[in-house]
């Protein structure tokens, strides 16, 4: 057997906090210098450790948002949970030149390169853009033109994470379409959709059913099981629908 | 708390005791007999450890949990476990 084809087990590793960018009031890009870092996948994640003092420890996945091409670097996009054990540390605390313990990359369900093709649909909600960010930023970095759209539901205009540099690439990309929808308040002269993801939300953006796009959803639970109904209901076939489910985890 | 997410969340710490990509593995419900990829499956995180379920009939596929330096794996939900040797 060629044992070098193979992944191998899991070890941590420490990366060193190289930047930070706050994206929304609640979320915050960590960028990580990864010495031993064996390059990862976009829509891949990693699983984050904290210790503490007493020797307690604590796990959370967070998806990378950063594409292949910017490896040994590797940015994860943490949105703060008030009542989380993890994620306030990370977004409060975490300082340029820490040190941060994890593992990865892990999953090779949900990913999507370039060579696989599309056309291409991404349905994010919240903070679930983050693993389709990592796609769309692996898009523009190897020049593909693959047909793609993006329907993104955030709550509001403050909460949509990467929003100056999705509506740059919206711009700059005639293959590439971003659609938003805000789910609760609108700013005034606001154009976009108005609503929660639906059945005719999705009849409207997504690709007909028979030109077979690649699609993948992430968000929360009840909006993922939502976003994939509505795409059957559409008669896309459900083996080229992937999906993460993306919310707290472990004690509050 | 718990939550449902789906195997992807489990991979992690599978994949910390099996050296393969965790998501791709095909696995065989004891119960009701569908076969799903780990990825697709659902998972339930608590602080005790994590439960991976069957997405058609719920049964409980894969137990697992850290303590004190040992894994706890209890794997009886599965019939079959297939493994890509190769991805």
């Amino acid at each position: 057997m060629e044992r070098r084809t193979l992944p191998g087990r899991l070890t941590w590793q420490r990366g060193e906090v190289v930047a930070t960018e706050q994206e929304t009031a609640r979320a915050k890009s960590i960028t990580l210098a990864l010495p031993t870092w064996m390059g990862h996948r976009a829509g891949q994640h990693v699983d984050v450790r904290l210790t503490a003092e007493d020797g307690y420890q604590a796990e959370r996945s967070y998806s990378i948002a950063s594409p292949p091409e910017e490896q040994p670097r590797v940015t994860l996009t943490v949105e703060r949970l008030d009542d989380g054990e993890v994620s306030p540390y990370l977004t409060d605390e975490l300082r340029i030149g820490d040190k941060l313990e994890l593992r990865g990359p892990i999953g090779g369900y949900f990913v999507w390169e370039a060579r696989l093709g599309g056309p291409l649909l991404l349905v994010a909600g919240g903070s679930g853009i983050v693993p389709l960010m990592a796609m769309l930023r692996h898009r523009a970095a190897v020049g593909s033109t693959i047909p793609t759209r993006l329907l993104y539901s955030s709550r509001s205009y403050a909460d949509i994470i990467y929003r100056e540099e999705l509506e740059h690439l919206d711009e700059a990309d005639q293959m590439l379409e971003v659609v938003q929808t805000l789910t609760r308040v609108q700013p005034p002269g606001w154009t976009g959709y108005h609503r929660r993801i639906d059945t005719d939300m999705l009849r409207e953006v997504a690709w007909p059913s028979d030109q077979h796009p690649l699609m993948y959803i992430c968000g929360p639970t009840p909006f993922v099981e939502t976003a994939a109904a509505s795409l059957v209901t559409l008669g896309h076939e459900p083996a080229r629908i992937k999906t993460e489910r993306f919310g707290p985890t472990g004690e509050a | 708390m718990e939550n449902k997410l789906d195997g992807n969340a489990a991979a992690g710490m599978l994949q910390a005791i099996f050296p393969f990509e965790m998501t791709l593995v095909q696995v065989t419900c004891a119960g009701c007999g569908t076969t799903n990829l780990l990825g697709a499956t659902a998972a339930y995180m608590h602080g005790m450890g994590t439960i991976v379920r069957c997405p058609v009939c719920d049964t409980a596929l894969i137990r697992v949990a850290q303590v004190k330096g040992r894994y706890f794996l209890d794997m009886r939900g599965v019939g079959v476990l297939q493994i890509s040797a190769e991805a």
